[in-house]
C-alpha cells in the first residue's frame, strides 16, 4: 500500500515539487493523521472528483521552515522582575521596572480610575470601533494638557494629534512618519536612554546615534557633550528628549540649561522629539513638568511629542498615549494627520478604546481632574520622601565623604546610582537587591522602610566591589 | 542663530522657521473608514449605513453582546492589573487556539503552538508580515483577489511584496476554482498565501469542503505557507468548529500553518483591539523561540496589547456558562443574518429586477459581495444615502426589516436597467 501511495506521490508531484518524497516515509510522519480517501484517481489527479483522497499525507513536508529561528535576547528591564520573582530571600528588593508602588510596595490603581471605570461601566457605553485616529475627546484633552488649553499651537489647530498605543506605539507611529517624510534622516537620542528607544527605531528602519548626557564623574548631566554632539549632528535631525524625569538616569537639564539646548536645535535646524511619559510625575504638577516641551513650542519650533498615561494615570497595561506633532500651520497639520492615521491602519487599524475613554472621562470632568491632580502629587510626593530618606541612610552610613547628593537632585521614578555592573551584580547577589545592570534604581519600588537596608547594599557595593 | 536672534525670530512668528511638514501631501482616504465618515456627516434620516463590518441589531443599534456584559462585571475593580496580565495573557492564547484548532488538538497538548495575543486581527496579520520578512526577506505573500483592502497595506508597510490569487468569479458570483488551483500551482515554490477560512471579506464567498481539501493538498506539493485570517469565525455558519473547518483540514494533513484570529465581531470587542496570533511549530523548542520573536516585534511597536480585551475575552471563553452565552448569542446574530439574506432577495425578486440575485444568499457571513458598480454605488450614495464601499461590498448587519424596503427600493433603481457589472 505505501508504495501504491508513494508511486501515486510521485505521479501527482510534478516537476515543480522539490520533496524529498522518500524522506517523509521515515518516521517524521507522526505529525497529523494518514487517511486514505476512498478512491484514488490515478489517471487525473488534480481533476474534480468526488472523492478527493487525502493523498497529501505523503507529500507531507513536516520540516518547519522556521528551523533555523533562535530564542530573542530576553528583555534585560523584564527579566530583572523575572529573577526577583525566583529569589526566596525575605529581604528581597525589586527595584527593577519602573512600575509605582505603595509604601507597601504594592501595585497602585488610582482612585480616580476606579470612579471613571464605574462612571463607564453604569453608562454601558458600546464598544465599537474608534476612528483611525483614536476618541476625539481624549485626543482634545492631551493635546490640551501637554500644551495648556491657551497655548496659541493649540488655538490655532497646528498639532496633529493621534491616539496611540501608550508611549511605545506613539514612538513608533513617529518613527513611521520620519522613516516615510525623512529617509536618511537621523535620530539622536540620550546616552543612555530607555532601552527600548533603540528598538522602535531599529524596525522603523530609522538611523539613530548618540548624543552625550549621563557623566559619570560628576553623576550628572555632561552638557557640555550634550550641547557639542547636538551641534555636531547633521542639519535636520531628531533630537529625542526627554520631556521631564530622564530615564534612566533621573537627570534633568535646568530650566536655563534648556534654553541653550533650544538654542543649538534652532541654530542646526534640527527637530526637537519630545518622549513625555512622566507628565506629573516627576514634580507632582502636571504643567511644571511640561515646562521643557512649552518652552521649546514657544520658540515657534515645529516639533514632536509622544506621550504616556502608564505612569501617571497607572494606566500600563491599558496602552494608552498619543503622538502630537506641532506644525507651522493648521493645514499642515490636518495634512500631517491623515498620514500618521495611513501608518497606523495598517498597524492596527484603530487604537484601544477603554484607556482612551478613562483618561477623557477623567480630564473632562473637574472633580475628577482634581482628585487626579491630588494622587499625582501623592504619588510623586512618596518618592520624594523616600529619595530624601535614602540620601538622609546613605550620609549618614558612608562614613568616606562621598557626596551622594545627585539623589536629591535627580528626578522621577529612577535614580542612575553610578554602580557599575559589577557593582550592581553585587547588589544582587549578595543583597538580594534587584536592580538593572547600568546602575538604575527605581525609587517607586522603594518604601521608608528599606531605605536603611538599600544604604547598606549600596555603601558596600560602591567601596568593596571593583 | 543666537538667542536674542532667535527671540527676535519668535517674535516675528513661526513662519521663519524652516517648514518641516511642506512634503507632506494629505493622505488618500482609507476606502473602508471613510464610507462610515460620510455616513455620519450625512444629515438625511433615510440614511442607512451597510460600509464597516460591524453588527446591528434589527433597530440599528450597536450591540454589546450579554456574555460581555457579565465578563465586564467579573472583572470590575480588577484591581493589580500588571499582575494579573500575564496569566490573562496566556490564558487568551490557550483559549484562542483552542477555539482555532479544537479544544483537544494534538498539536496544543504538545505545546507546538507559538501564540501571541494582538491587536485584534490587523495587529496579528501586521506582527506575522514583519516577522515574515524578517525571517524570510525575499518571499512573497499571496492574496486572494479580492481581499480586505487592508491587507495590502499592510504587508506593503511590513515590506513584503505582493501579489494575488484568484478567487472571485464576478460572472458566477461564486468562487473561481480551477483559476485559484492553477494560480497555486503557478506560484514560486515556497510562496506565502493569506487564505479567509470562512466567510471571506468582501466576497462572502467560500470554498467548500472539498475545496478547501484540494487547496490543501496542492499548497502541500508547491510548499506554499498557509496563513488563515479568521475574523469571522462563527460567523459563517453560526458554528464556530464549522468554520474552523478549512483549518483544521490542512492541519490534519500536514500543514505547518499560521493563524490571525480577531475577537472584534464575533464577540463585539471591536475597539478593545483582542486577537491572537498563533504559528504551529514542529516542537515546543521552536515554538519557544518563535514566540519570543514574535514579542520582540510586538515591543518595538506598541509594547502588549491592551489589557481589557484580553480579561474580557479570557473570561468568556474560560467559564463554560459564559461561552455558552457567547455560542448562543452568535448563533443570535447570524440567525438574524441570514433572514435579513433571505428578505433582501426576495425584495429584489418581488419588484420585478431583472437581475440574479441569488448570491445575495449564496454568500456567506457579514458581507454580501452585490456586484453594485462604482457608478451605482456613488447613485445610491448621493440620491439614496445609502453607504457602501465602492466595490460594492454591503454589510448586511447593517440592514434592518424597517430600512429593508426602502434599501431594496434603492437598489433596484440604479440596476433595473439590468446591465451586470
Amino acid at each position: 500500500m505505501a508504495s501504491a501511495m508513494l508511486s501515486f506521490a510521485s505521479a501527482a508531484a510534478s516537476a515543480s515539487a522539490s520533496l524529498p518524497v522518500h524522506e517523509n516515509l521515515k518516521g517524521k510522519t507522526k505529525i497529523g493523521s494518514v487517511n486514505f480517501g476512498s478512491s484514488v484517481q490515478e489517471r487525473n489527479p488534480f481533476g474534480k472528483t468526488k472523492h478527493f483522497g487525502r493523498v497529501s499525507m505523503t507529500v507531507a513536508v513536516n520540516v518547519s521552515r522556521f528551523e533555523g529561528i533562535t530564542m530573542a535576547p530576553p528583555d534585560p528591564i523584564l527579566g530583572v522582575s523575572e529573577a526577583f520573582k525566583a529569589d526566596t530571600d525575605e529581604k528581597k528588593l525589586n527595584l527593577g521596572v519602573g512600575a509605582y508602588r505603595t509604601e507597601e510596595l504594592q501595585p497602585y490603581v488610582l482612585k480616580v480610575v476606579k470612579k471613571a471605570e464605574n462612571l463607564m461601566l453604569e453608562r454601558g457605553e458600546n464598544k465599537e470601533y474608534l476612528p483611525i485616529e483614536g476618541l476625539a475627546a481624549f485626543n482634545k484633552a492631551t493635546a490640551e494638557l501637554l500644551f495648556g488649553a491657551e497655548n496659541p499651537v493649540i488655538k490655532q489647530q497646528r498639532v496633529a494629534t493621534v491616539q496611540g498605543l501608550s508611549g511605545t506605539g506613539s514612538l513608533r507611529l513617529a518613527a513611521a512618519l520620519i522613516e516615510r517624510y525623512f529617509p536618511g534622516a537621523k535620530v539622536l537620542i540620550s546616552s543612555p536612554t530607555w532601552g527600548n528607544h533603540k528598538n522602535i527605531f531599529n524596525d522603523a528602519r530609522v538611523q539613530w546615534s548618540e548624543y552625550r548626557y549621563y557623566d559619570p564623574k560628576t553623576v550628572g548631566l555632561d552638557f557640555d557633550g550634550m550641547i557639542a554632539d547636538i551641534k555636531a549632528a547633521p542639519e535636520g535631525s531628531f533630537i529625542l528628549l526627554h520631556g521631564c524625569a530622564h530615564n534612566p538616569t533621573g537627570i534633568d537639564p535646568t530650566p536655563e540649561q534648556w534654553e541653550k539646548i533650544a538654542d543649538v536645535i534652532q541654530e542646526k535646524n534640527h527637530i526637537p522629539f519630545f518622549d513625555v511619559a512622566y507628565q506629573g510625575f516627576a514634580s507632582g504638577s502636571l504643567d511644571a513638568d511640561a515646562a521643557s516641551v512649552r518652552l521649546l513650542s514657544a520658540r515657534g519650533m515645529e516639533l514632536l511629542v509622544a506621550q504616556s498615561y502608564s505612569k501617571n494615570l497607572g494606566l500600563y497595561a491599558e496602552r494608552i498615549g498619543a503622538i502630537n506633532v506641532v506644525c507651522s500651520s493648521a493645514d499642515a497639520a490636518t495634512r500631517v494627520k491623515s498620514q500618521l492615521k495611513r501608518l497606523a491602519r495598517p498597524m492596527y487599524s484603530n487604537p484601544p478604546v477603554h484607556g482612551a475613554k478613562i483618561v477623557a472621562n477623567i480630564v473632562g470632568d473637574p472633580a475628577l481632574f482634581n482628585e487626579w491632580k491630588a494622587e499625582m502629587e501623592m504619588m510623586a510626593g512618596r518618592i520624594k520622601n523616600v529619595r530624601q530618606k535614602l540620601y538622609d541612610s546613605l550620609s549618614a552610613k558612608d562614613k568616606s565623604g562621598k557626596d551622594w547628593s545627585f539623589i536629591l537632585k535627580q528626578i522621577g521614578m529612577f535614580s542612575f546610582t553610578g554602580l557599575s555592573k559589577t557593582q550592581s551584580d553585587n547588589m544582587t547577589n549578595k543583597w538580594h537587591v534587584y536592580m538593572t545592570k547600568d546602575g538604575r534604581i527605581s525609587l517607586a519600588g522603594l518604601n521608608l522602610a528599606k531605605c536603611e537596608y538599600l544604604a547598606d547594599a549600596i555603601v558596600d557595593s560602591y567601596h568593596n566591589v571593583s | 542663530m543666537s538667542r536674542a536672534l532667535g527671540d527676535a525670530v519668535a517674535r516675528r512668528g513661526v513662519s521663519a522657521h524652516r517648514q518641516w511638514w511642506d512634503r507632506v501631501r494629505p493622505a488618500p482616504k482609507d476606502p473602508i473608514t471613510s464610507v462610515s465618515r460620510a455616513f455620519l456627516a450625512d444629515a438625511s434620516p433615510n440614511k442607512i449605513n451597510l460600509g464597516v463590518g460591524a453588527y446591528r441589531d434589527e433597530e440599528g443599534k450597536p450591540v454589546v453582546l450579554r456574555c460581555v456584559k457579565n465578563a465586564e462585571a467579573k472583572v470590575a475593580g480588577s484591581e493589580f492589573l500588571e499582575s494579573i496580565s500575564a496569566s490573562a495573557n496566556s490564558r487568551l492564547v490557550e483559549e484562542s487556539v483552542k477555539l482555532v484548532y479544537g479544544k483537544d488538538a494534538n498539536v496544543i497538548g504538545e505545546g507546538r503552538l507559538a501564540g501571541v495575543q494582538t491587536l485584534s486581527g490587523t495587529g496579528a496579520c501586521r506582527l506575522f508580515a514583519e516577522f515574515q520578512r524578517r525571517f524570510y526577506p525575499r518571499s512573497k505573500i499571496y492574496f486572494p483577489d479580492p481581499t480586505w483592502s487592508n491587507h495590502h497595506s499592510i504587508w506593503k508597510d511590513a515590506e513584503v511584496p505582493q501579489s494575488t490569487f484568484s478567487h472571485y468569479d464576478p460572472k458566477s458570483k461564486g468562487l473561481n476554482f480551477p483559476a485559484l488551483v492553477d494560480d497555486i500551482k503557478n506560484a514560486p515554490d515556497g510562496s506565502f498565501f493569506l487564505l479567509h477560512p470562512c466567510a471571506h471579506n468582501p466576497t462572502g464567498v467560500d470554498p467548500t469542503e472539498e475545496e478547501w481539501r484540494e487547496i490543501s493538498y496542492h499548497l502541500k506539493v508547491k510548499n506554499h505557507f498557509p496563513f488563515f485570517d479568521m475574523a469571522y469565525q462563527g460567523f459563517s455558519s453560526g458554528d464556530l468548529d464549522r468554520d474552523a473547518q478549512a483549518i483544521r483540514t490542512f492541519l490534519q494533513d500536514g500543514h505547518l500553518i499560521g493563524c490571525a484570529q480577531s475577537f472584534a465581531k464575533n464577540m463585539g470587542l471591536y475597539g478593545h483591539r483582542v486577537g491572537c496570533l498563533s504559528l504551529l511549530c514542529t516542537d515546543t523548542e521552536q515554538a519557544v523561540a518563535v514566540k519570543s520573536q514574535l514579542q520582540q516585534i510586538a515591543r518595538a511597536m506598541y509594547g502588549s496589547p491592551p489589557i481589557r480585551g484580553v480579561l474580557l475575552v479570557s473570561t468568556i471563553l474560560g467559564d463554560p456558562d459564559t461561552k455558552a452565552l457567547w455560542v448562543e448569542e452568535l448563533r443570535a446574530m447570524v440567525n438574524r443574518i441570514c433572514k435579513i439574506r433571505e428578505a433582501l432577495r426576495e425584495s429584489l425578486e418581488k419588484l420585478g429586477s431583472p437581475l440574479n440575485w441569488e448570491h445575495i444568499t449564496n454568500q456567506v457571513g457579514m458581507f454580501c459581495f452585490s456586484g453594485i458598480t462604482p457608478q451605482q454605488t456613488e447613485q445610491l450614495q448621493r440620491k439614496f444615502h445609502i453607504y457602501m464601499t465602492a466595490d460594492g461590498r454591503i454589510s448586511m448587519a447593517g440592514v434592518t426589516m424597517s430600512n429593508m424596503d426602502y434599501l431594496a427600493n434603492a437598489i433596484h433603481e440604479v440596476t433595473k436597467s439590468g446591465r451586470e457589472s
